[in-house]
């Protein structure tokens, strides 16, 4: 109901005994306050059903143009728009709204950063050398050169983010795979899977992390302590299935001796992400947003690019990508108006609260399903809001979810899939039997060993 | 006489020499190599999966098509000059095993080479694509190993009972 301040719980109210840790709680609140609706302001506004009908519509939209891309308009076109629908009809307040910005602004601040950083290493010739070093290592033997892969993409993502994977590292691989005349097929899905799997480490990570990160209530080193083993998990899981299902592949050896020539590391380039990284830590303890210090790092590069001339300003604005951080607040702001106008009520009910591992695994279950349904990032700004009151462990369930789950479908998602489908019904793009059989056989294991490796990590480091 | 060569990383040196070593003097070689459409769609769907990101310039699948196209070439030009004698070159782009079997639709013979399982003898010892020409083939075929082929210690025993 509009009007009316939500300070109700979602899901089962948690008795005080529940309560794992000390000062949880203020925390708690802390992070709730933050998806509290404002007293709606007096005046004709739309019923409920109605601006619920509304918001639903816009979203389909936005996420269906998200996905098609129409003319080939930026996703922002329309997400944009559709932000300010759902805020002149009154279905989010404006008070909602500027929240709902305020929460996501330092978020989309911190990716336009990493994006930044992630191409200027490009650019320093990182992801050149790490080809180099791949293919030194590997020795011309394939089942070591997907060791390598793993150990690269499982690095660059964490770092990097899974932006930098799919899209500076994957060439790469690809190039090293042909360049060595072992055949590509496992090392190139070993980066796509891993652009997801290996997204759990930090809150850097993944976009979905970001979001997360900023309302669980936990600093930068405790997520990664509590995500490490889920990380490692994962990762595991991944490696023992490819190892197994690409036998044949990996088996066929490679046709070109191993170069030896040591590739020369771009070491200005990995010792500011390596500073970055350690600031990331110190920033968190002594209370510093780690945006700033990812906006640092990105800064020392793009002077350094700047004076070599290796890079214009209008490049680094568009290595940003500002549409989409103006298509990320606006989803933000109408995800808000989905939740905020009945979805809570309706999802509350079926979300289970707590932190056991029956209901850990539910949860990431729940959001691996929704993530396949649409994608991701919508999948995670929904279920944030409804997860967030059960503390940090079911939150970062739902992270294992979301970004584990998207390796079930290729695309990440059924709707891109379908969509995909549509436009390319004429060839065979991708063998969709073999690689949704890979995605049954390492999502379902790397969730439950990943959410199980979560649960043993909260009860060793705790949540608080 | 045609004879095609299906030239595959890895394994293609020990077809490029059976084809020396058993097509006539008078045969027309062909060397085959295809570029599987689904590397490339992998990182095309990778790519779809961030969702917004917009910059479809971006798109890994691009950049890795051009590669494989590049990569295949090389592959048929080390594989001719193994030759050594006249053939002729042929790069397809599809799903391997299909286009194999397509390609070999007027071909006296069809070489390809042996990629399962080689430390454990029996019924991997041909990958999914090999397994799928070898049922599927309009022609006969050779199957060679990749390496000197086993002696014949590497027989299991006879089964007893």
């Amino acid at each position: 109901m509009r009007g009316i301040t939500r300070t109700r719980p979602v899901g089962p109210v948690r008795s005080p005994s529940e309560e794992h840790a000390a000062g949880w709680d203020k925390v708690c609140r802390v992070s709730q306050a933050a998806y509290r609706s404002s007293p709606a302001p007096e005046g004709p506004a739309l019923n409920t059903p109605l601006a619920e009908a509304l918001s639903v519509a816009l979203l389909a939209l936005v996420l269906a143009c998200a996905v098609v891309r129409p003319f080939g308009w930026s996703e922002a076109v329309v997400a944009v728009p559709a932000a300010g629908l759902v805020l002149l009809t009154g279905a989010v307040s404006p008070a909602d709204a500027l929240a709902e910005a305020e929460r996501l602004g330092p978020v989309v601040g911190f990716l336009a950063a990493v994006l930044v950083l992630a191409q200027l290493c490009d650019d320093e010739g990182l992801f050149r050398a790490c080809g180099a070093w791949m293919a030194r290592r590997a020795a011309g033997r394939p089942r070591r050169l997907l060791t390598q892969v793993f150990l690269a993409a499982s690095a660059i993502t964490a770092v990097l983010s899974l932006d930098a994977t799919v899209v500076l590292l994957t060439p790469v691989v690809f190039a090293t795979a042909a360049r060595l005349g072992v055949r590509p097929k496992p090392h190139v899905y070993a980066c796509t899977h891993l652009s997801n799997t290996a997204s759990l480490l930090l809150p850097v990570s993944n976009l979905t992390n970001l979001l997360a990160f900023t309302v669980s209530g936990l600093t930068f080193t405790r997520f990664a302590a509590l995500m490490a083993l889920p990380w490692l998990a994962a990762i595991a899981v991944e490696y023992l299935v490819f190892r197994r299902f690409f036998a044949t592949d990996l088996d066929a050896g490679a046709d070109t001796p191993p170069t030896t020539e040591a590739p020369e590391p771009p070491l200005f380039a990995l010792v500011t992400v390596g500073c970055t990284l350690v600031g990331f830590a110190v920033s968190s303890a002594i209370g510093v947003d780690p945006a700033w210090i990812a906006c640092a790092g990105a800064l020392v590069l793009a002077v350094r690019a700047l004076i070599r001339r290796r890079v214009t300003p209008a490049g680094l604005l568009r290595s940003a990508s500002v549409p989409f951080l103006a298509f990320v607040l606006a989803l933000g702001i109408v995800v808000r108006a989905v939740v905020d106008n009945g979805l809570d009520d309706a999802l509350g009910q079926v979300i289970p609260a707590g932190d056991s591992l029956p209901v850990l695994l539910a949860l990431a279950a729940l959001a691996a399903l929704l993530a396949n349904l649409i994608n991701n990032l919508p999948a995670v700004l929904v279920l944030l809001p409804l997860t967030v009151p059960s503390g940090p462990g079911a939150v970062l369930a739902v992270l294992l979810g979301v970004n584990i789950g998207p390796n079930l479908t290729y695309a990440g998602s059924l709707a891109t899939l379908l969509w995909r489908r549509i436009v390319h019904s004429h060839d065979t793009e991708v063998n969709l039997r073999e690689f949704t059989r890979l995605g049954v056989y390492t999502v379902p294991l790397g969730l439950g060993a990943a959410v199980t490796a979560l649960w043993a990590s909260l009860a060793v480091v705790g949540g608080g | 006489m045609a004879v095609v060569v299906w030239i595959v990383e890895g394994t293609w040196p020990a077809c490029v020499d059976a084809a020396r070593a058993h097509a006539p003097e008078d045969a027309e070689i062909v060397l085959l190599h295809v570029t599987p459409t689904e590397v490339p769609g992998a990182a095309h769907g990778a790519f779809a999966g961030l969702l917004g990101r917009g910059h479809p310039e971006r798109d890994p699948g691009n950049r890795v098509e051009s590669l494989a196209t590049a990569s295949g070439e090389r592959l048929l030009r080390s594989a001719g000059a193994r030759l050594g004698r006249p053939g002729t070159r042929v790069e397809r782009t599809g799903r391997v095993e299909r286009e194999v079997v397509a390609a070999a639709e007027h071909a006296d013979l069809l070489v390809l080479a042996r990629d399962g399982d080689r430390t454990h003898l029996g019924p991997h010892s041909l990958g999914p694509a090999s397994r799928f020409v070898v049922d599927h083939a309009p022609c006969p075929v050779l199957l060679v190993w990749p390496e000197p082929s086993p002696g014949l210690a590497t027989l299991p025993p006879p089964p007893t009972a």
